[in-house]
């Protein structure tokens, strides 16, 4: 076999070792594989380099001086290697064979690091809040309207899911006759009870500042002000959706229960966000 | 012994022609020394840092000497942080040295850089590292905020929590790219180990292999100068690295470790424990990141609430102010040398600097983009700010909102009109000529002919 074809050759089982390689993470495969689809990809490469050094350049022996240190003047050997003119067609060839291999290769190297984190999925989209599901504050401790005392304000998660980060609600009571919400969450506020997502919509900030006189819930991180008896619609500052509500009604036994997840994505807005899937959990 | 050496390495001639090597004269050469010499404690209080320093989100609960937290679940991250802090001996004055040193070091990468914006140092045949120096600036803000991170405490644990927000707001790619940065949705356990990896490991081998190269392009263009007596474009005027230079930079190196020990053992930062773990659904008030983020949460903090949806594509709020206006930034940052170039169309050699008044409008750019940073850095303490002059923050908002966009137009304006003027009073171009006077026996005047 001549050189051109054993380095194309050995260039080709290169990129196919890269491409078992790729199909070998995203189908799955078990270590040997990968182990010998790595081996394929980098050994066909460098096979490929050393038949090209010893069989395609033609490298004349040449001869440089050595100095002692002690006298500085350096003569510059010159020698220059003679370029085939038919051969140039043929290593155009290989040498974009060449970079082509190192290409798929570098992509097939660069794939591991989707090992750093899942999908999204529906991670954004939904929290653990589901149809009765019982309002408990950091203690644990399940609430009745009537042990919430006037205008003040209340962190609460759903049972079995306290300190969960995208749970986190506000839990604020007003007077019923204050409230102004859109139409249709009126039965989700009873005797004044309203509960809203505690992350900011802006840029996820705990929304942690209650001025009750003013019914105004503040960001502290870029001062997003949310007006809590219209639904929480921002009044002030760079965010722009309304924290969402999360529907609830008292439970037989008199206990604040949730009437299912909170009906828009909470916290910071992302491109897809209008897409809610499906089922609504 | 020298000699020795000498006949194994033959690097005398080399080695003295490097201590003959002149350098100009002039404090504002000085600057990126500082940042180099901060880089040096940063490096060398680091790793003493490193040896304490336990990258573990997993809980523990706290049991150290500070009463208050004293029982508390805090992560082993900032249970290390805190036995640094306060059982460590030199632990805190380290750490404090540390985090002072970082500050300092984004600031006198800063105005180094402005140095060379304002004068010019950065055309032909300066423009490969004036990009290396773009990309040394970008390692060293990625330093810092990694760094910041680290302690797993309430204020940095909000900062990271602002940045997932800004990165899932990315069209298209943000909640992928968010995922596999963080390991999944914002908080996760791995984040911490992550920025440890990226602080001690791969971000300071990039920063100092490009501080090398930075150093070493230095040495072999040589130094720009000002245009001083015998300075011409082709000689460099100035004193020989040794002594005179090696005795400066020596005692400079000492000083800026000096007045770095000063502040860290007298001026207290980064206080962890008064700002306490970080707790999901907690947040301190206020909340300020180091000075040199300050301008990103301005802009965050500045821009409208506008949040629009086109064809299902939403483009959050976060996304104009949290990444375009960056990006555009550094853009116009890192491309300026290239731009100016070809809107001026002088692509020819310099090596004497300019004065910052005969370039009137790339000084005017400079100060316009200066006050955009200014303003934009007011508006991330503008609650602070507001508490200060003792208006609402709404207003204090509000009257930023508005000088973001008049003052750097302001500025702009007056520095062009100053500059031009400055520069053509020099050059005797647009003022009247001066005449001399002479009084006749009449009572009138007429002008004494020079001649």
């Amino acid at each position: 076999m001549t050189a051109p074809r054993a380095v194309a050759l050995a260039l080709a089982i290169s990129i196919l070792g890269s491409l078992a390689l790729v199909a070998i993470y995203v189908f799955g495969g078990s270590i040997q594989l990968q182990g010998i689809g790595l081996a394929l990809a980098l050994g066909g490469l460098g096979t490929a380099i050393v038949i090209w050094a010893v069989g395609l350049i033609e490298a004349p022996i040449e001869v440089e001086e050595r100095h002692s240190f002690a006298a500085q003047e350096r003569e510059a050997s010159i020698a220059e290697g003679a370029a085939d003119g038919e051969q140039i067609s043929r290593r155009r060839f290989l040498s974009r064979l060449l970079a082509g291999a190192g290409a798929i290769l570098t992509a097939a190297l660069v794939l591991p690091a989707f090992s750093l984190g899942p999908q999204p999925g529906t991670d954004l989209f939904r929290t653990a809040w589901r149809r009765g599901m019982r309002l408990v504050d950091a203690g644990n401790q399940p609430l009745r309207p009537d042990d919430i005392v006037l205008d003040s304000v209340t962190t609460v998660f759903p049972e079995g899911f306290v300190g969960r980060p995208d749970t986190q609600t506000l839990l604020i009571k007003v007077r019923p006759s204050d409230l102004a919400l859109p139409s249709g969450r009126d039965a989700w506020a009873p005797e004044g009870c309203i509960a809203y997502s505690k992350v900011c919509t802006h840029a996820g900030c705990p929304v942690g500042l209650y001025r009750a006189r003013e019914h105004l819930l503040l960001c502290p991180c870029h001062q997003s002000t949310f007006d809590v008896l219209r639904g929480a619609t921002p009044i002030f500052g760079p965010a722009a959706r309304p924290l969402p509500q999360l529907p609830m009604e008292v439970d037989p036994e008199g206990y604040l229960v949730a009437l299912g997840d909170f009906p828009e994505p909470i916290g910071p807005g992302f491109w897809d966000m209008t897409h809610i899937p499906a089922d609504g959990g | 012994m020298l000699t020795w050496i000498d006949e194994r390495l033959g690097l005398a001639d080399w080695a003295r022609a490097g201590l003959r090597k002149v350098f100009p004269d002039h404090w504002s050469f000085l600057l990126g020394e500082v940042a180099l010499f901060c880089l040096v404690v940063l490096v060398l209080t680091g790793v003493f840092l490193t040896l304490f320093y336990v990258p573990d989100a997993t809980t523990v609960t706290y049991s150290g000497p500070w009463l208050p937290l004293r029982g508390q679940t805090v992560s082993a991250a900032y249970d290390s942080v805190m036995r640094l802090s306060f059982e460590v001996r030199a632990g805190l004055v380290m750490r404090q040295i540390h985090h002072w040193a970082a500050l300092v070091f984004v600031a006198a990468i800063v105005v180094h850089l402005l140095r060379i914006f304002f004068t010019g140092a950065f055309r032909r045949p300066r423009e490969i590292n004036w990009l290396i120096g773009i990309g040394l600036l970008l390692l060293a803000l990625a330093m810092g905020i990694t760094g910041y991170s680290l302690p797993d405490d309430l204020l940095s644990g909000t900062g990271l929590r602002v940045i997932y927000s800004v990165v899932i707001a990315i069209p298209f790619i943000g909640p992928y790219l968010a995922f596999l940065v963080f390991g999944g949705e914002f908080p996760t356990s791995e984040i911490i180990s992550r920025l440890f990896v990226f602080h001690v490991m791969l971000l300071p081998a990039l920063l100092i292999g490009g501080v090398l190269v930075h150093l070493a392009i230095l040495v072999r263009q040589k130094h720009s100068q000002y245009a001083v007596p015998r300075a011409t474009e082709h000689n460099v005027v100035g004193r020989a690295f040794w002594p005179s230079q090696a005795f400066k930079s020596t005692g400079l190196a000492i000083l800026t470790a000096a007045v770095l020990a000063l502040m860290g053992g007298l001026v207290q930062i980064n206080p962890i424990w008064s700002y306490g773990p970080f707790d999901a659904t907690t947040v301190s008030s206020p909340a300020q990141p180091d000075w040199y983020v300050g301008w990103l949460d301005g802009a965050l903090r500045l821009f409208p609430p506008i949040e629009i949806t086109a064809l299902g594509v939403t483009i959050p709020s976060p996304f104009i102010p949290g990444v375009l206006l960056p990006g555009i930034a550094f853009g116009i940052m890192t491309l300026w040398p290239f731009l100016e170039a070809w809107v001026t169309g002088e692509h020819a050699e310099h090596q004497i600097l300019d004065g910052p008044r005969q370039r009137p409008l790339r000084t005017a750019f400079g100060v316009a983009g200066l006050l955009v940073f200014v303003i934009l850095t007011l508006a991330g303490g503008n609650d602070v700010v507001a508490l200060i002059f003792g208006v609402p923050v709404e207003a204090m908002t509000n009257i930023l909102r508005v000088a973001i966009v008049v003052v750097p137009l302001l500025g702009f304006g007056l520095t062009y009109r100053v500059c031009t003027e400055m520069r053509d009073a020099r050059a005797g171009i647009g003022h009247p000529r001066m005449v001399r006077l002479r009084r006749t026996s009449a009572g009138g005047f007429e002008e004494d002919d020079p001649d």
